[in-house]
């Protein structure tokens, strides 16, 4: 069963081909890594994929649906580069809040569970303006996971976490992989990604390189894929 | 013929079943987008509950423009019964575009809208949620500024409170419907202050102008009638068109 279709997507801003022609299948339960240098489009992809972008051209499905369709949002968890939390609000009510638009009808309890696995319970009436930024970056890791999402993206998930938040995110998803949930990161941590994948994605220049399973030469040297698909090395 | 009647009976009983059952997911998608608009206009309206941001800055605004009228005018109570809808309406709009402004800048923080648009909600109930937070605040704005105003310009309104209420909260449907849509236009504009109102005043004149008239009759003591009615159903019309092309079009707006 494929989890994520993508069928020749184009993505221009103005005149410019952010994605030319993208394509590819996610089967459900893979975990891919989108790799790419800055500016290759996989930010564009993943917004496209999350439903907060469309494409130009092309068509993007999950699990057979439209994306901006109601219920294929349900099935989604997306955590992008902003934590997308309210300063305003305490950390509970930020949970709530989502758990509640996602439609939980035990938006509360299920609040109060997520806080405790990212250890931010003792904080659960703190504004989050107040939370240090680690605290903020967990509570984000929470928000993502609150509705048991079958199709997780994530936009450099591991950039600016410390390594507390880091741990957790990396304990969540292997989680989620051990549960069947698809999986798709854009990142530029190599050896993480490829580590963490099951299959690869590279992006260049707006266009797929390369996408396929995770060969053994990735992980010997992660720099390989650039190498071999760039036809330059990596940096 | 008993008979057929029995049948005929049956056959609309059954019908009715069928329609309540089809009438069931229909009423409960419904009431899903309703608990949506809600929660979305609650968090709003507890997150300006908390800063106080947009609610401060517009009263303060508005408090300093009707005074700054008081002494520029020297009102007297024949000048009063000509522009005393204007004066207070062009108040409403300078205010209420602070009150907008802010509504979906709130978003841009930590990337909020991203999640907002990546989460189940349709755009239309994020839409209609903000649209009822902003109402909410607008109204509660308008209500000091008429207290303000009657108090620096000895205007009596209580004499026709329910139908300027009417007015008020038509007219400020109307401001609130295409405020919001605007808003969520120009949120990325990096003028967006500047950019809101040269938008939506223009797009405001018709109903302002009924707003204007009917409240300028209302505070001389005129009641509804079939003289002003026209202006009545100006706003009803423009604010029925204008949510249904908010509803319609935000989606465009917001994902493109």
């Amino acid at each position: 069963m494929n989890a994520l279709e993508i069928d020749g997507v184009w993505k221009y801003f103005g005149d410019f081909p952010a994605l030319r022609d993208v394509g590819f299948k996610v089967d459900a339960g893979s975990v891919v890594a989108l790799l790419g240098r800055n500016g290759a489009g996989k930010t564009t992809l993943l917004r496209i994929l999350a439903g907060l972008a469309k494409p130009s051209k092309g068509t993007v499905k999950i699990y057979g649906s439209e994306v901006r369709e109601e219920p294929t949002r349900r099935r989604i968890g997306v955590l992008g580069h902003g934590i997308s939390l309210y300063d305003e609000l305490t950390a509970t009510e930020n949970l709530v809040l989502f758990g509640k638009l996602y439609g939980l009808n035990d938006a509360p309890k299920r609040a109060h569970q997520w806080l405790e696995r990212t250890g931010l319970e003792r904080v659960r009436d703190g504004l989050v303006r107040e939370f240090s930024r680690g605290m903020r970056q967990r509570l984000a890791v929470a928000r993502t996971f609150l509705h048991d999402p079958e199709v997780l993206l994530f936009d450099e998930p591991f950039t600016s976490l410390d390594d507390r938040a880091i741990a957790v995110l990396q304990s969540l998803i292997a989680e989620a992989q051990a549960r069947g949930a698809t999986i798709v990161m854009s990142t530029h941590q190599l050896r993480e990604a490829i580590e963490l994948s099951t299959h690869i994605a590279l992006i260049k220049k707006g266009q797929l390189a390369y996408a396929g399973e995770r060969r053994q030469e990735m992980l010997d040297d992660p720099t390989w894929l650039y190498r071999t698909y760039e036809g330059e090395s990596a940096s | 013929m008993k008979q057929d009647i029995s049948r005929k009976g049956a056959e609309l009983a059954k019908n009715e079943d069928v329609f309540f059952a089809s009438s069931a997911p229909l009423r409960e998608t419904f009431f899903s987008f309703l608990r949506q608009c809600l929660t979305i206009a609650a968090k709003d309206l507890r997150a300006e509950w908390r800063t106080k941001e947009a609610l401060n800055a517009s009263l303060a605004f508005s408090t300093v423009i009707l005074i700054l009228f008081s002494f520029a005018l020297d009102p007297n109570p024949e000048m009063m019964q000509e522009f005393s809808g204007g004066l207070l309406w062009l108040v409403f709009l300078f205010a209420g575009a602070l009150v907008l402004n802010r509504s979906f800048a709130r978003e841009m923080q930590n990337d909020c809208l991203d999640a907002l648009l990546a989460s189940p909600v349709p755009p239309s109930g994020l839409f209609l949620g903000k649209v009822l937070a902003n109402y909410a605040l607008l109204m509660m704005l308008e209500f000091l500024c008429l207290v303000e105003f009657g108090l620096l310009f000895n205007v009596r309104w209580l004499g026709n409170v329910g139908p300027l209420m009417l007015v008020m909260a038509l007219g400020t449907w109307a401001l609130t419907v295409v405020g919001t849509v605007f808003s969520a236009l120009t949120v990325n504009l990096r003028l967006r202050e500047v950019m809101l109102p040269v938008l939506v005043y223009p797009m405001m004149v018709p109903p302002m102008m009924a707003a204007m008239i009917l409240t300028t009759d209302l505070l001389a003591g005129t009641a509804l009638g079939p003289g002003n009615m026209l202006w009545v159903r100006v706003l009803v019309g423009f604010d029925v068109i204008f949510t249904l092309l908010g509803v319609s079009l935000i989606d465009t707006v917001l994902v493109g």
